[in-house]
């Protein structure tokens, strides 16, 4: 007995060394045996709390208090430690933490998609639980993982004081002068830098104390990616393990929604019927773009990505997309020939028959929202985000969407986040035989609610003023 | 300056003679190889070609400049992109396991297009440009060194004129040719003030407290909005134009300018009533109160393609390449003349192939040097290559590129001064 008892300890105080803080870098793999059934559940569970922090983070504007409280009652609900309280209390939930953040390695290191969702989810993690330490505990992160950067000087702090006020909204005067400011490379530093919150001078910017928790997700983030790919390397051993492949393939397919990657339906769908199915079945972003191209005859890059690859998915075959691009581009400005050698290049690049053969899945409305901004001449992105309150009320004027009522459709609680998936339910409605119109509008609601959700996600006052202009819209269209 | 006439179809024939006698190759061999500190820094380097009929071929790589120049007097292209330094010789790519071959480095580039401008500007449209239109592109390269310099450190950037309707930066110091993807993107966004598509009216929005950045681009601005927006464009004088303008202001001022305006004609005073109502607003505390500057901006400040400077594997125009459109060089920018460079008078390839046959004085002399080196055939050539592009329009502009090449080797002996102090033994 006293010798079972003697072991654990000393298994303990080497633990506590490793569990002694409540967040970390999972810089050490762990070392301990497990149970197949504690591997399968420890990283269900995390899935499970990674897919809730990105719901979340685009439901809600990351760390307010609505998503804080969800994300913290998740925390409970899975038993993933959120206080950060003494060893003891905690043990299990951050020896949990460490084991299942290294077994989902194992199943997201596999792709680039894969790899990019899960530290993206990880971040936001990491970020939310960092945070949430009280600022000692801030310090003790910091040393127990030898970050150091350099502070500057008082006299250099008070010469660059008002810049230093102006770069960003939570520094002030007061800020200056009680709070030590690190200079640091802006390669460590890309958030502050990419979103201007930041003083950059000669290539460092100047961060007080209470920012140093961007810089330091910028090293997790990095870490993580590092240790991916070498994670990656690795694979060929543990799929070997039978017991092990099967479930590290279930985890890494239960990320995904349908990405209307693989084609249904190819060729089931003529050229000639896009007209009418544009105005029936295709989401705003979609139908605008199809109608830029038809007034301009041409779309730029980015216009070309999003509506090609959606139309792929809608089943437009290879060849069917050629003949539509080229029969519309011929009537601008572009000759036969030159499509030939330009845009043809680039369309069969899409359909994965050129360059390095990825076929390329149609974006989803995560992806067009968050990714490549339109800028002067473009068509592309998402209209519910992109575009000015009053064109958008006036587009969806013209395009008939009438406030309308119940139907079944929004009673069969139906989420939108993909183009093609809003493509698909449509057609099915319409298949159905009910009443083309009533079916539309509830659609063009439902739509338009989720991409409310997705823009009051985005974090800078522009999106908040187009958040107020869609819930504007929202009761514009219940008034009637 | 006359470009005497270009007309593309003469490309076939002036292009060879340019690849032969004037394609200034020993400064971009310079160039590219960056000192031969990298190992195969060069040979990795992915060239793409445009051929003649809209023949396009990727992956290009040469191993000395004697092999390029051969390869490009041999395929004469109509154009050159520079594209990534890659893991392995691009021209075996194919040889590579699959995964392994992988861009590593490239410089950061800009790339600014008059297109982009079309919403703003009102003497052209789409390709053209003129004079008028073409102080947005000195106002973006102000703008864009300054910051480039200043703020992120960066110390050797070369400004090219793209041939036609606009204007690329290189930025070639060390470390921002092994910057990321993400850091590409981040130094881009952070750069850019002018955002939304067609469809939005407002592209510029600025809130309490104002960047250290975004002020020192104003001042850039406010040099140059009185004579170019106020004068030239005449922002504030045709009335769509006017509406247009009056649409980005908060509407309370907007009808009280509505109003006044019906009195004063004056583009100058109108826009001295701008200004009034914004300081007005801003000392009554109320926010939106940025509307003036945010007018300027948006009608000057440099509207930069992100997705150009983010990928490291981008190819993007190769200065010293020829836009077989307007048959103009894609010559280096001198900023020191900045102010007075017009890109009407940058040299065509007609212009310097006829340069060229013109006789020049004291050439008996030359020739008879060339007969006394004539066991060192290779050096005459050399020496001969040199006075020919000396004796066009186009040798001022490698000068400034000699400049430009002066420079990094000067940073790259400091550097590896401080490098082998750091290792002596004390």
């Amino acid at each position: 007995m006293q010798f079972g008892s003697r072991r654990r300890k000393i298994i303990n105080s080497a633990q506590t060394e490793l569990y002694g803080h409540s967040v970390q870098f999972y810089g050490q793999p762990p070392l301990e045996n497990i149970s197949l059934t504690e591997f399968e559940t420890f990283a269900v569970e995390r899935l499970k709390l990674l897919k809730t922090v990105e719901t979340l983070g685009v439901s809600f504007v990351k760390h307010s208090e609505q998503y804080s409280k969800k994300l913290e009652s998740e925390f409970k609900n899975l038993n993933f430690p959120y206080r950060p309280e003494t060893v003891s209390i905690e043990f299990e939930k951050r020896r949990k933490d460490h084991i299942s953040h290294f077994i989902l390695r194992l199943a997201y290191c596999q792709t680039e998609d894969l790899r990019r969702w899960f530290i993206q989810q990880e971040v936001d993690l990491f970020r939310y639980r960092f945070n949430d330490l009280p600022p000692k505990q801030k310090l003790e992160f910091l040393h127990r993982n030898n970050l150091q950067y350099d502070t500057i000087s008082v006299e250099e702090k008070k010469a660059l004081q008002d810049k230093l006020v102006n770069s960003s909204y939570a520094v002030s005067g007061i800020t200056v002068e009680d709070q030590d400011f690190y200079k640091v490379p802006f390669q460590d530093a890309l958030d502050l830098v990419r979103t201007r919150k930041v003083y950059l001078k000669a290539g460092y910017v100047y961060i007080p104390h209470q920012d140093i928790v961007t810089i330091v997700l910028n090293d997790f983030r990095t870490r993580l990616s590092k240790a991916l790919a070498l994670t990656a390397r690795s694979l060929p051993a543990v799929h070997s393990d039978e017991r092990l492949q099967p479930l590290l393939n279930h985890l890494s397919h239960a990320y995904v929604g349908q990405d209307y990657s693989i084609q249904k339906n190819v060729g089931k769908i003529s050229l000639d019927q896009i007209d009418s199915l544009s105005g029936k079945s295709f989401p705003l972003c979609m139908r605008q773009l199809h109608q830029a191209l038809r007034e301009n005859h041409h779309l730029r890059h980015g216009g070309r990505m999003q509506y090609g690859l959606f139309l792929k998915g809608i089943g437009l075959s290879l060849e069917q997309a050629l003949q539509f691009w080229r029969s519309e581009f011929i009537r601008g400005k572009v000759d036969a020939d030159k499509f030939d050698k330009a845009y043809a290049y680039s369309i069969r690049h899409m359909f994965g028959k050129e360059g390095k053969r990825t076929d390329y899945t149609p974006y989803s409305c995560m992806k067009v929202i968050l990714s490549n901004p339109p800028s002067q001449g473009d068509h592309h992105g998402c209209p519910f985000r992109h575009s000015d309150p009053e064109l958008l009320k006036q587009k969806l004027q013209v395009y008939k969407v009438s406030p309308s009522g119940i139907s079944q459709i929004e009673d069969s609680s139906f989420s939108l986040n993909h183009p093609n998936q809003y493509f698909v339910e449509s057609q099915k409605v319409l298949g159905g035989g009910k009443d083309i119109k009533r079916e539309t509008d509830p659609q063009q609601r439902s739509q338009e609610n989720a991409t409310t959700r997705a823009s009051t996600a985005a974090q800078d006052t522009a999106a908040k003023d187009v958040a107020e202009m869609t819930e504007d819209l929202d009761s514009f269209f219940q008034d009637g | 300056m006359p470009s005497s006439d270009y007309d593309s179809a003469s490309l076939p024939d002036l292009l060879p003679l340019y690849y032969r006698r004037l394609f200034p190759f020993s400064q971009y061999y310079r160039w590219l190889n960056y000192g031969g500190v990298q190992k195969n820094y060069f040979q990795n380097r992915e060239f793409s070609f445009t051929l003649k009929d809209d023949i396009y071929v990727r992956y290009q790589s040469f191993t000395t400049q004697n092999e390029l120049e051969k390869e490009m007097q041999k395929m004469n292209p109509y154009k050159i992109d520079i594209g990534a330094v890659y893991s392995h010789r691009p021209s075996q790519h194919n040889t590579v396991k699959s995964g392994t071959f992988q861009a590593l480095e490239k410089e950061l580039v800009f790339d600014i297009d008059m297109t982009d401008y079309d919403d703003v500007r009102s003497c052209c449209s789409a390709a053209d440009i003129c004079s008028k239109c073409w102080t947005l592109m000195t106002i973006a390269i102000r703008i864009l060194d300054r910051a480039l310099r200043d703020d992120f450190g960066f110390q050797h950037l070369l400004w090219v004129y793209s041939g036609r309707r606009g204007v690329h930066c290189w930025v070639c110091d060390e470390a921002a040719r092994k910057l990321s993807v993400a850091a590409r993107s981040a130094v881009a966004e952070y750069l850019s003030l002018v955002k939304g598509g067609e469809e939005t009216m407002k592209k510029v929005s600025l809130s309490d407290p104002i960047h250290p950045f975004i002020r020192e681009s104003l001042l850039v601005v406010e040099q140059y909005f009185p004579r170019y927006g106020l004068q030239e464009q005449d922002i504030l004088g045709r009335k769509e134009s006017v509406d247009k303008v009056l649409g980005l202001v908060p509407e309370d001022v907007r009808k009280d300018l509505q109003q006044d305006f019906q009195n004063e004609r004056k583009p100058e005073v109108r826009w001295k009533l701008i200004r009034d109502h914004a300081t007005k607003k801003k000392a009554a505390g109320k926010k939106g109160h940025h509307f003036d500057k945010e007018i300027m901006l948006q009608y000057c400040y440099p509207r930069l393609d992100v997705n150009v400077s983010k990928g490291v594997n981008h190819l993007l125009k190769s200065p010293f390449s020829v836009h077989p459109k307007t048959g103009r060089i894609s010559v280096p920018i001198d900023l020191k003349e900045l102010d007075r460079f017009d890109p009407f008078a940058v040299p065509t390839i007609s212009l310097i192939c006829e340069e060229l046959d013109r006789p020049r004085i004291g050439e008996e002399e030359e020739k008879a040097e060339d007969d006394k080196d004539k066991e060192n055939e290779k050096d005459a050539a050399e020496r001969r290559k040199i006075r020919d592009y000396k004796r066009t329009s186009l040798a001022k502009y490698v000068k400034c590129f000699d400049q430009f090449l002066d420079g990094i080797a000067q940073s790259r002996k400091g550097e590896l001064l401080r490098k082998s102090d750091l290792q002596k033994d004390f």
